[in-house]
């Protein structure tokens, strides 16, 4: 029987929440039914799914979402949410059934209360108020106003059998909070998102980290686009620190990585953490991952050259999940030397850590792209950053390739003036003809137009400050030559 | 290196190689950590390899007892099969060593458990 559920959602990176669940959704085949419209301002969704089951599955993989409640009540005023609940202990249709669409006045059927008032189950009530502060007395006057629910279970308050959500949204501006709350949600607690791996992942208490490892948060994100599932064979071409590996191991993937810079797979480039005066014996990707209890999913990390081929045909990937280096804060380079005729004698040849050159960022993605096309299970993906300027961007500047279908593309915003795209692609079709490099497409030079606008921007703020400096001297000049 | 990315491994970055696999291993250590068995993984991981290039690599450093030449029909269903398939995949590591190209000798050694495939500068031109 189709139920219907309050998703309530972690008030950030709104521009990948519909990205996040949808792979979710299709990862699990569930369908979905939206009540409401959702609305970007507003951190939930109201919406049907087929059965308990499906909202659980949900909760079990979203880092976005940070909980699930069984919608019993729903209106915009308090006294409203009363009167309907209190309908809904009359209402024996079995169906939901609506008075007032533009109030939102929802009526649940009855049975969905029922279940939980038996004398055999303990419950608790909880309050949540979004955006505005009650005092613990407060709350406990609002619950005071269910006692009419016939409840016959004892009331427990920690790990009772049920728990009963009330929320009061006061709006997301905590500098303009209503006297009475806009909309008002009554209903049965049933599953919490993944928001606890946040923390459990942090970056501030996990042994390994590079300059640019990213987010526990976004990994994940990145670990639900690419649709990752137990047993999968997982692959970051440029892994750095590790850190998308984590949140694939995390669902169950064995995981590969490969990247050009020796040291930092070996643990031994300039610390990244302040006042960390050397790198420790124990800093590596397979550390990491036993850190977290995945150490059995770590299968190997290579140093290699993303530019040359390096495995074999029919190697098949389920997903590839990478950020690629942007020129900005990690260098693009393959291997390579300005110089013609270049001879490495043999005693340098051991140790010797090979000089690079450019590798543009046209050119990177060509070769990420060509890759996952020529390299991932069908219907496998391909879920990576891509860096843009944000007055300059356009849909067309993203790659693409024939045998890759863009499914995703979530917007984060760096600076003023700059974003990152996250990027997902699925593997449409298996004739791979390689795509050629477009020199033009993308940003060829973002590492460039990146650093320019800095300076541009420090220039301009450069000339405002000697403007203003002679601008007040003058003032001063004229209004002393008045006092006097 | 475990044995299932050798099985993956060429050295098809090198000018004039046509395809580089399989790559021979010298190891001078080699370690055996014991990898939590999930024979639903192994089973699905197996179609994906080249099982003759598997054996004689195993061979090649002393692991390949109990291990058939050739895949038995049904081998997703013997467990004592799968056990030792695991075994070999993902807990025998070479810690120190190298590969060698079968075409150029070209050698790519192998430190702390990672494969350094990188050319130098001369051999990329």
């Amino acid at each position: 029987m189709w139920r219907r559920y309050l998703l309530w959602f972690a008030h950030e990176h709104v521009d990948f929440r519909h990205a996040e669940i949808n792979s979710i959704l299709s990862l699990f085949k569930i369908p979905i039914r939206f009540i409401e419209k959702p609305c970007l301002e507003k951190p939930y969704w109201i919406v049907e799914l087929p059965s308990e089951d499906c909202a659980k599955k949900i909760a079990s993989r979203s880092v976005l979402m940070k909980n699930c409640i069984e919608l019993w009540s729903r209106a915009k005023s308090i006294d409203q949410l009363h009167i309907n609940l209190r309908k809904s202990l009359q209402n024996t249709t079995s169906k939901w059934i609506f008075e007032n669409v533009e109030c939102a006045e929802y009526i649940c059927p009855k049975e969905l209360i029922d279940v939980c008032c038996s004398p055999n189950n303990s419950f608790k009530i909880e309050v949540e108020t979004f955006c505005k502060h009650f005092s613990i007395q407060e709350k406990l006057d609002k619950i005071e106003e269910f006692t009419y629910l016939p409840l016959k279970g004892s009331v427990k308050l920690k790990n009772p059998d049920i728990t009963l959500s009330y929320l009061e949204f006061y709006g997301v501006n905590p500098n303009n909070v209503p006297e009475q709350p806009y909309d008002l949600f009554f209903g049965k607690w049933i599953a919490e998102g993944q928001r606890d791996l946040i923390r459990f992942h942090s970056l501030k208490k996990r042994k390994f980290i590079g300059n640019t490892s990213m987010d526990a948060q976004l990994a994940i994100v990145m670990a639900n686009q690419a649709q990752i599932a137990p047993g999968h064979i997982v692959i970051d071409p440029f892994v750095g620190s590790g850190s998308l590996l984590i949140a694939a191991a995390h669902f169950g993937a064995y995981v590969w990585g490969s990247d050009i810079d020796y040291m930092m797979l070996h643990g031994r480039t300039r610390p990244t953490r302040v006042g960390q005066k050397v790198r420790s014996k124990e800093e590596s990707i397979k550390n990491n991952l036993k850190q977290y209890g995945t150490e059995s999913k770590y299968i190997d990390i290579l140093v290699s050259d993303f530019s040359l081929p390096l495995w074999r045909d029919g190697v098949k990937f389920d997903a590839m999940i990478t950020d690629p280096p942007y020129g900005v804060r990690e260098p693009t380079e393959k291997i390579g030397i300005e110089r013609n005729n270049y001879t490495l004698s043999e005693e340098h040849l051991t140790n010797h850590i090979p000089s690079k050159v450019e590798y543009g960022l046209p050119h990177i993605y060509s070769d990420l792209l060509n890759f996952a096309a020529r390299h991932l299970e069908m219907n496998g993906r391909l879920v990576c950053w891509f860096p843009v300027i944000r007055a300059d961007y356009q849909d067309e500047q993203l790659p693409s390739h024939p045998c890759l279908r863009l499914i995703a593309n979530s917007e984060q915003i760096l600076t003023k003036l700059t974003a990152r795209r996250l990027l997902t692609y699925e593997k449409i079709c298996d004739d791979v003809s390689s795509v050629t490099v477009d020199p033009s497409s993308g940003v060829p030079n973002f590492r460039d137009k990146y650093f320019a606008i800095g300076e541009e921007t420090r220039r301009e703020r450069k000339e405002r400050r000697a403007e203003e400096i002679a601008t007040y001297a003058a003032v001063k000049a004229r209004l002393g030559n008045e006092v006097t | 290196m475990k044995l299932i990315t050798h099985n993956m491994l060429t050295s098809k970055c090198l000018k004039g190689v046509v395809t580089g696999y399989p790559l021979a291993i010298n190891a001078t250590d080699i370690k055996v950590k014991e990898v939590d068995f999930n024979p639903e993984f192994i089973s699905r991981v197996i179609p994906k390899l080249d099982w003759e290039v598997l054996w004689v690599a195993a061979d090649s450093i002393g692991h390949s007892d109990g291990l058939p030449r050739s895949l038995e029909n049904k081998y997703d269903e013997n467990e004592e099969f799968l056990k030792k398939a695991h075994k070999v995949l993902l807990e025998v590591e070479v810690e120190e060593g190298h590969l060698t190209c079968p075409e150029s000798g070209r050698q790519f050694p192998i430190s702390k458990g990672i494969p350094n495939m990188l050319l130098n500068e001369a051999e990329v031109q």
